[in-house]
């Protein structure tokens, strides 16, 4: 991880017309940064936003107000088609289901290489091949399975083939939404291993969303947690799994199941209700140990200051 | 929880017919389940779990899914020989199950009091008036606010973690001796699934009910079971007391099921995954199906199934390693310090 910032989310709102008057503010206010090198993990509940975080990033979503700086670059507003293009080799996408994302009529080696095709990184077809075969190794796959379809693999095979077409056009960034959600808990492991070999090989900064925490920490440097379309705390992971400021993510980590039955029989539940904050003022996102933010308002920053271990 | 059996099943084995052959989803397994109990199955997709669940409702799909061996037995009866008509009379009364998604197990066309009403009227032969006030007194039970008014809303106006409460409510409807949930909790956040869990903990104890839990989740089967079976390839391989399981486990796939889930505090190593995938049970491997995927495998793994080696009184592992004459194999270094780490100890003798 460096002080390098690859992608710089400043002021990011997305908010759906439901109805003529009604609004959704899935994203309200949003501001972070990715370092290059480094995994950024965004958890929360269904419904907090973080999915569409991470799709207004990549652009599927044109964002309601806000700036997406890619290299210094803002992603969003009016992109010539090259300049488009330009963005897309960039960043790719690793979805949750690999079932609905890989399109069950194409062989994998058309997958695979649909991004190769468009940017034109194969000269010719047989070095198109090479390069599907290279990537199928490349994520523990084999150069058999090049001409088989989606319907012939197992989930974690399938996930597989998704980083494999994302890796395609050499991306710096990778958003990987839920990516293993969907699987088994052995193949899980074996992904995740896969995720972290391949971004020190291949220098990848990654957007990992999800909404389990174990997992996530395990994963990630830092952590934002997300909560109504708003980052309530961020901070690095080993940070805020020993030293969880805001309530609900105290409550949020408080509520995980651990593997572990005696613990399971004394752990304590923390509830979190939005109404015990101070309402006297609009909360804002506070500095309150180094490197550690909160979204708090000014009193609760000083008792929070206080409590904090220097 | 006392010691009264209320479920037993012997030898079951479960197969489909396809196109291709027969595919043997679940083979010769035997447990119990006792009164007040929750037992919780663990295992991969297609290691038979649900298969399992189906086949004691009775609902496995005729004429591809048969029981092809085995009893399960429920006081008198065993519902392996019972026709589809027969088993109306158990089906939704003495067992009830809650499913993964509480979306597709409600009718979007029904009103939610209707549809815990259906119930009540049916097995329990009340008429509209008391029916509808049962009815809310089963939705205040699992803590649905303002039971009343959310009688007449439809399943789309509940959130996830509101419809299976709905769903719960009309499982224990009549009074289930047992109750199968197939990964209730799946679909929910983590904050909603504690709720659900507690809520479910607060009726078996109220009622007795005895619960089988499947689920893949680790961290569930820590909090609501009594006893664990891990299932893989259609077999049983390990079933012992939950502590018996979490911190002195045998099986080296349970090992394995242990490794994978990250600690709180680990960091920079690989998590230990386990290698390949499932096997296929359109043709289930001679040996330990497992034993390809096991670096512990031994030579006989691959000719001839292990048997169940008993551990205690309470816990079985099938696995060759705890054959007299095999090597002394302890488990992987990264599960031993997991095991280490966890609040409870394993003693000897305990």
């Amino acid at each position: 991880m460096s002080d390098e910032k690859l992608l710089e989310i400043k002021n990011l709102s997305q908010h759906f017309k439901t109805g003529r008057k009604s609004v959704v503010r899935a994203v309200d206010g949003l501001n972070f940064d990715i370092y290059k090198g480094e995994t950024f993990g965004l958890v929360g509940e269904s419904g907090c936003g973080k999915s569409t975080t991470g799709r207004s990033i990549i652009r599927l979503y044109e964002a309601t107000s806000g700036e997406v700086l890619f290299k210094g670059e803002n992603v969003q507003g009016k992109k010539s088609k090259t300049e488009l293009k330009k963005f897309n080799r960039q960043m790719q996408m690793i979805f949750q289901d690999p079932y609905s994302s890989l399109n069950p009529r194409m062989k994998v080696i058309d997958i695979i290489a649909e991004g190769i095709d468009i940017h034109g990184l194969a000269n010719d077809k047989e070095e198109r091949r090479q390069r599907v075969y290279e990537l199928l190794e490349t994520v523990g796959l084999s150069r058999e399975h090049a001409e088989r379809y989606p319907h012939e693999f197992s989930g974690g095979q399938r996930q597989r083939i998704g980083i494999a077409r994302a890796l395609a056009v050499k991306p710096e960034f990778i958003i990987a939404d839920e990516p293993i959600s969907a699987l088994d808990v052995s193949i899980q492991a074996q992904v995740v291993n896969l995720m972290k070999k391949l971004q020190r090989e291949e220098d990848l900064t990654y957007l990992f969303i999800a909404h389990d925490l174990s997992m996530v920490k395990y994963i990630s440097d830092r952590i934002g947690v997300m909560y109504f379309g708003r980052l309530v705390e961020l901070a690095s992971s080993e940070e805020l799994y020993r030293n969880p400021l805001h309530p609900y993510t105290k409550s949020l980590l408080s509520a995980i199941p651990q593997p572990d039955p005696v613990h399971e029989r004394t752990r304590r539940r923390l509830a979190y209700n939005p109404e015990d904050h101070d309402q006297s003022e609009e909360p804002e996102f506070r500095e309150v140990t180094k490197d550690h933010y909160v979204l708090c308002t000014s009193k609760e920053f000083e008792e929070m200051q206080q409590q904090a271990p220097v | 929880m006392s010691n009264e059996t209320i479920l037993e099943v012997k030898n079951l084995s479960v197969s489909f017919k396809t196109a291709n052959g027969e595919v043997q989803a679940v083979r010769d397994i035997s447990f119990s389940v006792g009164k007040g109990e929750t037992l919780a199955i663990v295992g991969e997709s297609g290691s038979g779990k649900s298969v399992t669940t189906k086949a004691l409702m009775g609902l496995l799909p005729a004429p591809k899914g048969y029981i092809k061996n085995g009893n399960i037995l429920y006081g008198d009866e065993d519902f392996a020989k019972l026709s589809d008509k027969q088993m109306t009379k158990y089906r939704g009364k003495d067992f009830a199950m809650i499913f993964q998604d509480p979306m597709t197990s409600l009718n979007p066309t029904m009103k939610v009091g209707t549809q815990v009403m259906e119930g009540l009227r049916m097995h329990r032969g009340m008429n509209k008036e008391e029916a509808k006030t049962e009815a809310v007194r089963l939705l205040e039970l699992v803590r649905i606010p303002d039971a009343k008014a959310r009688m007449d809303q439809y399943p789309h106006q509940f959130s996830g973690g509101m419809r299976q409460r709905v769903v719960i409510a009309i499982a224990l409807a009549c009074d289930p001796k047992v109750l199968i949930a197939d990964e209730p909790t799946t679909a929910l956040d983590v904050t909603i699934q504690a709720q659900i869990l507690d809520i479910m903990k607060d009726i078996q104890e109220e009622f007795e009910t005895s619960i089988i839990f499947i689920t893949h989740d680790l961290g569930v089967v820590a909090n609501v079971a009594d006893r664990v079976a891990v299932m893989y390839a259609g077999k049983i391989v390990e079933i012992g007391a939950v502590d018996e399981l979490f911190y002195n486990p045998k099986h080296p796939y349970t090992w394995g099921l242990l490794g994978s889930m990250p600690t709180v505090d680990q960091r920079e190593e690989e998590l230990f995954a386990i290698p390949g995938t499932p096997p296929d049970l359109l043709h289930p491997p001679k040996g330990d199906a497992f034993a390809p995927r096991n670096r512990y495998a031994l030579k006989i793994d691959y000719e001839e199934q292990p048997p169940m080696f008993q551990v205690s009184e309470t816990h079985y592992a099938a696995t060759w390693l705890l054959h007299e004459n095999s090597p002394d194999v302890q488990p992987p270094a990264s599960v031993q310090q997991r095991i280490e780490e966890m609040d409870g100890k394993w003693e000897a003798g305990q």
